[in-house]
């Protein structure tokens, strides 16, 4: 049993520090609270030319460059700060589907980009009315000729009105059972025929619906199987379930420490009781994405340890934020960009953020649904 | 960073499993009831040498680390173990941490099996240590006076009161008198905090056991149990709060390592960190054993089913020190630098 970091992740993880101190600028920071897109080319071609875009990926200009524990530290350290890689996130998550399903044109035209960080992809998996049962999806994608015809709306399709593609989950076989009738498109964004409109959200993010009026896709842009949508969608969502949300909650327990010492409240009993809970929720937080990591980095697959890290990590992140902004009392209703914010308005910020934290890339129930399964044996309702 | 058990210790868990689970089954319990006390498992134990292992080698023992002994408590937990295990390692390591003849000669009696020495986990106040663990089958407990520690002899008369109680432990109060004090100043205080540093650790330990064999339990009952046609384990109402409980005993037994590990090394986070595991495993255990017994409906309420043995323990154990709040609240101090006294 060994707790620590070795030396050499230890340096690792102080390169990527440093690599942050220097491109992660405080205007990058601005603009991305701002907009509420977490997103800039130049950081991710930054990222991209240190090797840190797929960087785990067997590669044909060469080896892989992160194994699974520094891709952990990388995302993690990302994470802390809110660097803006939402759209490199997404878009790792379809490249690593078009490599594994997509068509040779379809690899050689994306991956050799996306390690040089010069392409983007949003997620369109969820519509206004499906969105964790994902099968209920209802947009449509018709045969003709040498393509396909699409028709529907995506909703959170997040960066779309900056990405060059979307992730496009499509109903091709309206008679197939619900699984069986899905296939899946790397849509090209300046196509003919789709609308892009901004939908704010409480955490200050942009997010977007996409509407699609009978764009005319060529069959190049499939991705996997016809009528295979729903294996390449289940590659993009196991993906999903690994990304880490205990920086989240380190950053708000560092906000509030960083708060109580500079209020001279920190030696209180009562207040560092408070706290100390959630640095023990942030401890057993990061415990569990560590074991999820961990056990990927042996070849092991975590079925319910995968869930349980997002499950416990968001429903504490939804927790802390809710106590301590009631610790911090009054003060902490002052927002970022406000001069009188506490803390940087972290505090804030972060009660807003929590929310979706729960809901998206999973929500909380079908994390429950599957650890239920996978861990306590139990029956599928 | 590894979590992986190693071969021995693999091994050792192996091997109390397998004796607790043959002399500590929810039977067994239920007869040491109320008096808590099962000598002939006691007997089992230290002939396997629970005692001796937790005692540095340069004072007769095998010297197992924290880890080794989180391992062993947590075996004890989850089988409810009639045996103060966990009071006699930290009295005996205790007992091996003071350069004082008496010390050296009780660590002695209990390396020969011949004494069973407890601590008191709370300081003396107005000369009676209250709910004493071990205190009602012990020969003798440590305590802290003031700035002394004491090795008061539970033999005598009036010394110990046993205290009935909800954990059916064998719990007494203990009236302190006026041995000679085995340490006493800062010396006295530095060893009183560290052996409640493994006290809290080795508990916090014992609950994760407890709260995963009751969290099994009822598992195996939600599978089992139908309700309008369908086991009630596919309702989300009630597959939903067991999927916490199974998140947070993983969650706790991960930071029992984690703090077993650093108290290991003399890290610098072993106070704060063992604090953190006590109070986390006790609130995972406080609500792991109410979903045992509200998920076994009606059943779970009598005497006759397991859950309330569970239910009972993972209160008892720990409140004879304190609540996950002050547990908390250690942590606190051990993390912001702040003093006991504040």
């Amino acid at each position: 049993m060994d707790f620590e970091l070795s030396d050499d992740l230890v340096a690792f993880r102080d390169e990527v520090r440093a690599f942050l101190a220097e491109e992660l600028t405080p205007e990058i920071d601005d603009r991305v609270y701002r907009t509420g897109v977490s997103h800039d080319d130049g950081f991710v071609r930054a990222l991209a030319a240190r090797g840190w875009v797929g960087g785990t990926w067997e590669r044909d200009d060469g080896p892989p460059t992160l194994d699974a524990l520094r891709a952990h530290i990388l995302e993690a350290e990302l994470t802390r700060v809110e660097a803006p890689i939402y759209a490199v996130y997404t878009t790792q998550m379809v490249a690593n589907v078009i490599r594994v399903v997509g068509s040779p044109d379809l690899r050689a035209e994306i991956l050799p980009r996306f390690h040089r960080g010069e392409v983007s992809i949003a997620l369109g998996m969820t519509e206004p009315e499906a969105g964790s049962d994902v099968a209920a999806i209802r947009t449509r994608a018709r045969r003709d000729r040498d393509g396909w015809i699409v028709d529907g709306q995506k909703m959170f399709t997040t960066n779309a009105h900056i990405t060059d593609y979307v992730f496009l989950l499509t109903r091709s076989n309206p008679d197939a059972v619900r699984h069986a009738g899905l296939t899946m498109f790397l849509l090209p964004l300046d196509l003919p025929g789709i609308e892009i409109q901004a939908v704010h959200t409480l955490s200050g993010e942009r997010t977007n619906i996409v509407f699609l009026n009978d764009v005319v896709v060529d069959d190049r842009w499939r991705i996997g199987e016809v009528d295979g949508g729903w294996q390449a969608l289940m590659l993009a969502l196991q993906d999903e379930h690994s990304a880490p949300f205990s920086p989240h909650l380190s950053r708000l327990v560092e906000a509030v420490e960083q708060w109580a010492h500079e209020a001279g409240r920190i030696d209180e009993p009562e207040l560092q009781t408070r706290l100390a809970r959630w640095a023990t929720q942030l401890e057993v937080a990061t415990l569990l994405e560590l074991r999820a990591t961990w056990m990927e980095a042996k070849g092991d697959v975590p079925l319910a340890e995968g869930p349980m890290s997002k499950l416990f990590s968001t429903e504490a992140l939804v927790g802390a934020a809710e106590d301590l902004t009631e610790l911090v009392g009054p003060d902490a209703l002052r927002s970022r960009l406000d001069p009188t914010a506490v803390a940087d308005g972290r505090v804030e910020h972060l009660l807003r953020f929590s929310l979706g934290t729960t809901i998206y890339a999973g929500t909380s129930e079908i994390q429950r649904n599957i650890i239920a399964q996978q861990a306590c044996g139990l029956p599928r309702a | 960073m590894d979590f992986s058990l190693d071969d021995e210790q693999q091994a050792l868990v192996a091997s109390f499993a397998d004796l607790l689970s043959k002399r500590s089954s929810p039977a067994h319990v239920r007869q040491a009831e109320p008096t808590g006390f099962e000598p002939a498992l006691w007997r089992a134990l230290g002939e396997v040498g629970v005692v001796e292992m937790a005692v540095p080698a340069e004072r007769g023992g095998w010297g197992a680390g924290p880890i080794d002994l989180a391992l062993v408590a947590e075996q004890v937990g989850a089988s409810a173990a009639p045996a103060p295990v966990i009071e006699a390692q930290v009295a005996a390591r205790l007992l091996a941490s003071l350069d004082d003849p008496a010390a050296s000669a009780a660590l002695d009696a209990m390396l020969g099996g011949e004494q069973l020495e407890t601590k008191a986990v709370r300081p003396v106040v107005d000369g009676v240590a209250e709910l004493v663990p071990a205190g009602a089958v012990a020969d003798a407990a440590v305590v802290l006076d003031g700035d002394r520690l004491r090795l008061v002899s539970l033999a005598a008369s009036g010394a110990r009161c046993p205290v009935a109680n909800l954990a059916a432990a064998p719990l007494a109060d203990v009236t302190v008198g006026d041995a000679a004090p085995l340490a006493s100043g800062p010396a006295a205080l530095v060893a009183f905090e560290a052996a409640l540093d493994d006290w809290l650790l080795l508990t916090g330990a014992a609950l994760v056991g407890l709260a995963g064999r009751a969290h099994r339990t009822t598992c195996e009952y939600a599978r089992e149990r139908r309700t309008w046609n369908a086991p009630i384990g596919s309702y989300q109402g009630v597959a939903h709060p067991l999927a916490d409980d199974a998140t947070a005993v993983d969650g706790a037994r991960l930071l029992v390592h984690e703090a077993a590990w650093e108290l290991g090394r003399h890290g610098r986070r072993g106070r704060e960190l063992a604090a953190m595991a006590f109070a986390f495993a006790s609130e995972t255990a406080r609500k792991a054993t109410y979903d045992a017994v509200h998920f076994h409906g009606g059943v779970g309420f009598t005497l006759e089913a397991d859950p309330q043995l569970y239910y009972r323990r993972a209160r008892g154990w720990p409140r004879v020190w304190g609540a996950p709040q002050d547990a908390y609240g250690r942590a606190a101090r051990a993390r912001y630098h702040t003093s006991e006294a504040s």
